[in-house]
């Protein structure tokens, strides 16, 4: 059963310098007690994304359709997202020094969550804060509900967000970037404590992260993000053995370990993101692609479906059969992308990059 | 403490260094009232042109270890030495010259530029301060040095602000570059960047190292990028190295129950490698510094204690069957094909301990 689907969701913020188009026509969908892995790296509209969807941006000019549960979200007003938020869907926020309120116990913070929404009271409710506080394994809970937030670290601070979330039982739980801030056995534990939560109460989750790793551990499907739109979208396997699209592909040349062999030397994708300003016309990709051709200058893209399996869609120009990893297949699109280019498309950075053979520190 | 396994070339050598920060009391007569213990007796060496890693979690001193063995901060005990000249227990002054050999590259490139100067002055610096170089001289090397890292040399007047995180970090790398180090510290020179910027930055170290024999110590929590980078790896824990030894050795047969655990929470980006694994998930936090357990330091949180391991703090020293360079300071080494227990038990029964009593 599909929970959440988003179609052709835009999202763009007026500023002085110009519309910053953070979002430029993305569309997926949750299945329920699925999990959906959104990878990219910053500025690519992960996180503007699922707050667009809990309706906290105000100011940015929404368009597109986000459909939880039989219910259009992104036309509700504020009392009936409120009656959403926290209860249906959840949100693990990034940084969880400013989403805790400094003013107050994180004991209250977590008993309030739970008061908004069903008729409990205040002792109960405390109750149930210590329960949560065990459960995300902060210790001496009785003690911790009474702190404040300044007074815990930040990997504390993280859980409390944690246990707030799952406080309801929510039905998705959107979690963005829940243990970057995390040193790795504390991640191990949350991330073992979220798929065992998805598997009792059958939540669906949505991780929002640049840890491949993560993806690698707990996604069913992935979703690849560049520069505002979907470029790629697969299952978990799919992704990370056949990718299509030049950016999955450099995604994962550039994490040691997760092209195969250790020690071979990181192919990174050389460039930086672009600005949101001023969007590359055609596949936003084609500034930093390798593989970049005379039509990727000029058009963009869509979602076309990879014949192979494993419900893969991906937005580039290259042949729908040309995936995977690995030299052989590089040079296959090398070759393909060699025969398309033209004028322009030669002098691309990326692509002259490529021909060079070296890594051009841009 | 015997250390056969050293026989190359030694290029820094610190013995049982001690680093303790006071915690002072009192308003008008500050006494002392405890101190954290952040590095608590740590020897190692490394060796001229090779990649030492350094691991651990937050708070395990592995940054502080980082500004002891280049003398930013100064030594509580212990012995430091340099390319052959002992340091521990130089002024300021008297470590200058010595300066020039050691630099470091930090963590946060946007807290580790003077925003208010610009790019050809920070890197520039460096030749300043030494009296190396001046004037139209001084703008050659810098632009020079620019080059090297990959940076455009004609963006010399741009202010730190003009540049991405990827870049900043290049200015970084230049300025550590400037003085021709034997040694640089790399403090977790790439967890603040993008995956596809890091591997650009993992590449320049490389690359750098090549051309100039430069020595690394790198400092990372991310375990597969020091695998990726390291010839030998230390593994922290409260101040103490719980284990170092080649990086091949570490990887595939990690002795310390810590370092199973660290290697086994830590997830690669490979779907049936990361879901296979049985992970050991440590339960707890790690323990204040200030107050550190008896005994072994990580006997509140292993799997494998028994009762000798709170009362006597274990050796580094290398276990039965071991390569001479591999140390694991453990009284019960883990033995190869060994089960550690994984502890997901204890999360799974929080859970349904939870759902048993919250109301639905």
């Amino acid at each position: 059963m599909t929970l959440l689907a988003v179609d052709n969701l835009t999202v763009s913020f007026p500023t002085a310098d110009g519309t910053v188009q953070a979002v430029r026509g993305l569309s997926f969908s949750v299945e329920a007690g699925k999990t959906l892995g959104v990878v990219g790296e910053s500025g690519s509209g992960k996180s503007v994304s699922a707050l667009t969807m809990l309706g906290l941006n105000p100011g940015a000019d929404i368009t597109g359709s986000a459909v939880f549960n039989g219910k259009e979200l992104l036309t509700m007003n504020q009392q009936q997202l409120r009656q959403i938020r926290g209860a249906d869907i959840a949100m693990i926020f990034q940084d969880p020094l400013s989403s805790l309120h400094p003013h107050f116990r994180v004991g209250w913070q977590i008993a309030e969550a739970i008061r908004a929404h069903t008729s409990v009271n205040k002792r109960d409710a405390k109750t149930q804060a210590v329960e949560l506080l065990r459960l995300v394994n902060i210790p001496q809970p009785e003690r911790r509900v009474e702190a404040y937030p300044h007074e815990m670290s930040g990997g504390m601070r993280q859980r409390v967000m944690i246990a707030m979330a799952l406080a309801l039982k929510p039905k998705l739980l959107i979690a963005d970037e829940p243990t970057t801030a995390l040193d790795a056995t504390v991640q191990a534990q949350l991330m073992e404590l979220l798929v065992q939560m998805q598997n009792e109460v059958g939540m669906a989750m949505i991780i929002i992260t640049h840890d491949l790793g993560v993806i690698a551990s707990v996604a069913d499907e992935v979703l690849v993000m560049y520069a505002g739109r979907a470029s790629e979208r697969a299952d978990a396997r799919t992704t990370f053995f056949s990718p299509h699209h030049p950016y999955t592909r450099g995604l994962l040349g550039s994490v040691p370990s997760a092209t195969g062999v250790v020690g071979s030397r990181l192919t990174p994708i050389i460039g930086s993101p672009p600005s949101l300003i001023s969007v590359p016309t055609g596949c936003g990709f084609h500034p930093r692609c390798p593989f970049a051709m005379e039509m990727c200058i000029d058009d963009q893209p869509d979602l076309v479906e990879i014949p192979a399996g494993g419900h893969h869609v991906s937005a580039c120009w290259l042949p729908p059969e040309m995936t995977g990893v690995g030299v052989a297949m590089d040079t296959a699109r090398q070759r393909y992308a060699s025969a398309h280019r033209g004028v322009r498309s030669s002098k691309l950075p990326g692509v002259v990059a490529a021909v060079e053979g070296a890594t051009v520190y841009a | 403490m015997p250390d056969t396994a050293v026989d190359g070339d030694v290029l820094l050598n610190a013995d049982e260094i001690v680093k303790h920060f006071p915690i002072k009391e009192g308003i008008f007569f500050k006494h002392q009232v405890g101190s954290v213990k952040a590095v608590d007796g740590v020897s190692l060496k490394v060796r001229r042109g090779e990649t030492l890693g350094l691991v651990g979690e937050t708070g395990c001193g592995k940054s502080t270890l980082a500004r002891c063995i280049t003398r930013l901060f100064p030594l509580t005990s212990g012995h430091l030495t340099f390319d052959g000249a002992d340091l521990s227990k130089l002024s300021r002054s008297q470590m200058r010259p010595y300066r020039r050999g050691m630099q470091m590259i930090f963590q946060d490139p946007y807290g580790s530029l003077n925003s208010r100067r610009r790019v050809g002055s920070i890197i520039g610096d460096p030749l300043a301060i030494h009296n190396i170089a001046s004037g139209d001289e001084r703008k050659k090397r810098v632009q020079g040095l620019m080059e090297v890292v990959g940076l455009n040399p004609e963006h010399y007047n741009r202010f730190p602000a003009e540049f991405s995180g990827g870049q900043r970090q290049r200015i970084g790398v230049a300025r550590a570059l400037a003085l021709h180090p034997k040694l640089i510290v790399c403090d977790e020179p790439v967890s603040a960047l993008d995956v596809s910027i890091q591997a650009q930055i993992i590449n320049l170290l490389e690359d750098l190292q090549g051309e100039f024999g430069l020595t690394y110590v790198f400092i990372a929590h991310d375990l597969a990028v020091v695998q990726h980078v390291s010839d030998r790896v230390a593994v922290m824990y409260l101040g103490k190295i719980v284990e170092v030894a080649d990086v091949k050795d570490l990887y595939s047969t990690p002795r310390h129950p810590y370092t199973n655990a660290l290697l086994s929470a830590s997830v690669v980006a490979d779907p049936d490698k990361a879901r296979v694994r049985d992970r050991i998930i440590l339960t707890g936090d790690v323990p204040s510094p200030i107050n550190p357990p008896s005994g072994c330091r990580f006997h509140t949180r292993c799997p494998k204690a028994q009762a000798i391991c709170s009362t006597e703090e274990p050796l580094l020293q290398t276990a039965a069957g071991d390569p001479a360079g591999h140390m694991t300071a453990c009284h019960f080494p883990v033995a190869e094909g060994e089960k550690l227990a994984s502890g997901k038990a204890t999360i799974l029964h929080a859970v349904e301990g939870f759902l048993a009593e919250a109301p639905s």
